[in-house]
């Protein structure tokens, strides 16, 4: 789960990481009652939304005066903003971060994310902050240095402090750095984050560490953990469908094909969106309904596909193993007559009672082509869709 | 012979008072498991399926010698059963449960270090040596005892190949679900060196999925080291970057972890990859035919 950078920074400073000032503003009368109490002219105005590459979209701009500051905020609130992260959609800014502002010596990186090679936390810092991490392997790879945790250990001081002399820090801010090294390991770790970022990480022009910029991102199956994290959540980020689909225990995720995909199981369903590209087809769905699909579940996961508009077939590819095909194709036959269903519904069923669950299909009076395997099914799918024959 | 599971493979069931470990345990039951024992904290003296149930895994060791355990404990427990089992020293932990926090498993693999312990999984569906042994939820009947191993990402993508496989009379030696986390237990290289020391396996099917590096260090390793012929695939072609495709562990991250640069190192290391996953069984057909191995393996 990712956060905005408010509530990162927000989280950083309960754990005694210095951020700067700052508030947060929905509407542009809170900007302006937030600009005008600051004592500073100068302010940061921030986009908050849920991908990097904000700076370059247009997304953090720097006022040098409060009637400055509240235009910035008018044009950006509503906007969509449009970066190489958040794909040709884009997001809305819903909300921004006013912030003071500070005069930059220097610019670190530094942060901490699961390396499932070597299944530990590792550490990652360079001198040559404010890009991002991508753009600094590729123009200062050698700036780069890491530091492994042994998760059953947590950080080490020796490795706090040689990271600190890696990074050729000055000598009063050695102290410094290692307790935000400390405290960020003690936020990763207590939180369950998978990555905690702060890039950059600056020396101010008054010689102390600060924050400027920080992302997160949380283990979903942690979560149940901490209701503090599960709070954070903003829903307006996420694709409706996807939510829609969790509350009902489905796994969907949204592809810009036009036929639908219902499967059971991960590994499956990815591997039936590929083999109708192979055919010539393009998925508009991964959906997974579980290992233990009832009829509801089916039921709903046929809502969810038929929400998109651009769906013009359905693929149900179900290998049933020890769920039964005949609980399977009631609920398929249900879901059919209830949606009035008309698009192409091509229905693949292997596993326990895979003839009975065929003998409901047929016999139901519905217009479902039975498929023999999961070949025969994108074969079929793809070829009624281009206006081909079906048997 | 198999690997992993064989006749002297005795069970534990952690969390077998739960539903879905009951109906598991009825299933192994039925398919000749040897099941002993089931642990569930504070139901001593139970039994499930005739299955006596204790407190504690220590308990069942001493009472029923079992040396392989498998998990069905909810995931916010799931990795202290795992240590449970590991400080037990059971031989095998075959962990079922899926959505275990990612650091409870760093934790995990850490306590393992140098413990005699394997684990599979989690987030996995088990291991089966067909006509022999069964543990997890894989539906028995469409496997078939033979000599083509099976090692793979998945839960029903494995199933599709083993029925895939079943159908061309290619029967299994053992398949093996490894599971869908980023961090699981053995990898594919721990299990296709098993399967290339086990003289009842005379080929491997292998099958992996987006996310991670383990299919490229595999392919390597097979190039280096196996003496089999090796039929390989790799789900998610489709799959979008940044997206957990279902599987924890299957999530394309910039450039690392496509489907794409799995099947292309594969290939260069001189794995034969199914075009797509219909063809999992006639891929395999044709390279036991290259390799003259087709009617050995069909017997």
């Amino acid at each position: 789960m990712k956060i905005h950078e408010h509530q990162a920074k927000e989280l950083l400073l309960q754990y005694q990481i210095p951020i700067p000032h700052g508030y947060v503003a929905y509407t542009e009368k809170e900007v302006g009652n937030i600009v005008d109490q600051l004592a500073e002219d100068r302010v940061a105005v921030k986009a908050q939304i849920h991908a990097g590459g904000r700076g370059k979209a247009g997304g953090v701009v720097i006022a040098q005066n409060k009637k400055e500051a509240k235009e910035f905020a008018k044009n950006l609130l509503g906007k969509t903003l449009q970066t190489p992260q958040t794909g040709l959609e884009g997001q809305v800014v819903q909300r921004l971060l006013i912030e003071e502002t500070c005069d930059i010596k220097k610019e670190y990186y530094l942060s901490m994310t699961i390396d499932r090679n070597r299944e530990q936390v590792v550490v990652i810092a360079s001198e040559a902050g404010g890009t991002s991490i991508e753009e600094m392997a590729k123009e200062h790879p050698d700036y780069i240095i890491q530091e492994v945790i042994d998760v059953s250990i947590g950080l080490m001081g020796f490795q706090a402090r040689r990271m600190a002399f890696n990074l050729n820090l000055p000598d009063a801010l050695i102290k410094p750095f290692i307790n935000i090294m400390f405290n960020m390991y003690r936020l990763f770790y207590e939180k369950n984050c998978t990555t905690v970022e702060i890039n950059p990480l600056v020396i101010t022009s008054n010689d102390t560490l600060i924050a400027l910029d920080a992302k997160m991102n949380f283990d979903d199956n942690a979560l149940f953990k901490h209701s503090d994290i599960e709070a954070l959540r903003d829903i307006s980020f996420e694709d409706e469908r996807e939510l829609q689909a969790s509350k009902h225990d489905l796994s969907y995720i949204a592809l810009d094909g036009n036929i639908g995909c219902l499967v059971n199981g991960a590994g499956l369903a990815m591997a039936t969106m590929d083999i109708i590209q192979y055919y010539g087809g393009n998925p508009a769905n991964f959906l997974d309904v579980g290992g233990s699909a009832t009829s509801e579940k089916v039921e709903e996961a046929f809502n969810i596909i038929l929400s998109d508009a651009h769906v013009k077939g359905i693929f149900v590819n179900i290998f049933g193993g020890i769920m039964k095909c005949d609980v399977i194709a009631k609920g398929i036959v249900e879901a059919t007559k209830k949606t009035g269903l008309s698009l192409p519904l091509v229905v693949r069923l292997e596993g326990t009672n895979a003839e009975d669950g065929e003998q409901i299909l047929s016999s139901s009076g519905l217009n479902i082509i039975p498929a023999k395997s999961m070949d025969d099914g994108a074969e079929k799918i793809v070829s009624s869709l281009k206006g081909g024959t079906h048997e | 012979m198999s690997i992993l599971i064989n006749d002297d493979t005795k069970v534990v069931v952690q969390g077998i008072t739960g539903e879905t470990a009951r109906f598991h345990t009825k299933q192994m039951i039925e398919y000749g498991t040897n099941i002993y024992a089931g642990v569930t904290p504070k139901k001593k003296g139970q039994s499930v399926e005739g299955v006596p149930v204790f407190n504690t895994v220590q308990e069942a060791v001493q009472n029923t010698g079992v040396n392989t355990s498998v998990i069905y404990v909810p995931a916010a427990f799931a990795a202290d059963a795992i240590l449970e089992a590991v400080e037990a020293e059971l031989e095998l932990v075959i962990c079922i449960t899926e959505h275990i926090p990612v650091q409870d498993m760093l934790m995990v693999k850490q306590y393992m270090k140098g413990k005699k312990t394997k684990l599979i999984g989690p987030n996995c569906p088990g291991v089966i040596s067909p006509e022999v042994s069964k543990i997890g939820i894989m539906p028995g009947y469409i496997h078939k005892r033979g000599h083509i191993g099976v090692v793979s990402r998945s839960g029903t993508l494995t199933y599709e190949a083993v029925h895939q496989l079943s159908k061309f009379n290619l029967g299994q030696s053992t398949a093996v679900g490894i599971g869908g986390d980023s961090v699981t237990g053995l990898s594919f290289i721990d299990i296709l060196d098993m399967f290339n020391e086990d003289e009842d396996t005379y080929a491997v099917m292998m099958i992996g999925e987006i996310g991670g590096t383990k299919e490229e260090e595999a392919a390597k390793w097979i190039k280096d080291h196996m003496k089999k012929p090796v039929v390989g695939f790799v789900s998610g072609k489709t799959a979008p970057e940044g997206k957990r495709m279902g599987h924890a562990g299957a999530i394309i991250s910039g450039n690392t972890g496509t489907a794409e640069h799995k099947i292309q190192t594969m290939k260069a290391y001189g794995i034969t990859m199914a075009e797509q996953p219909g063809m999992l069984g006639q891929t395999m057909v044709d390279v036991l035919n290259d390799y003259t191995l087709l009617e050995k393996c069909q017997r």
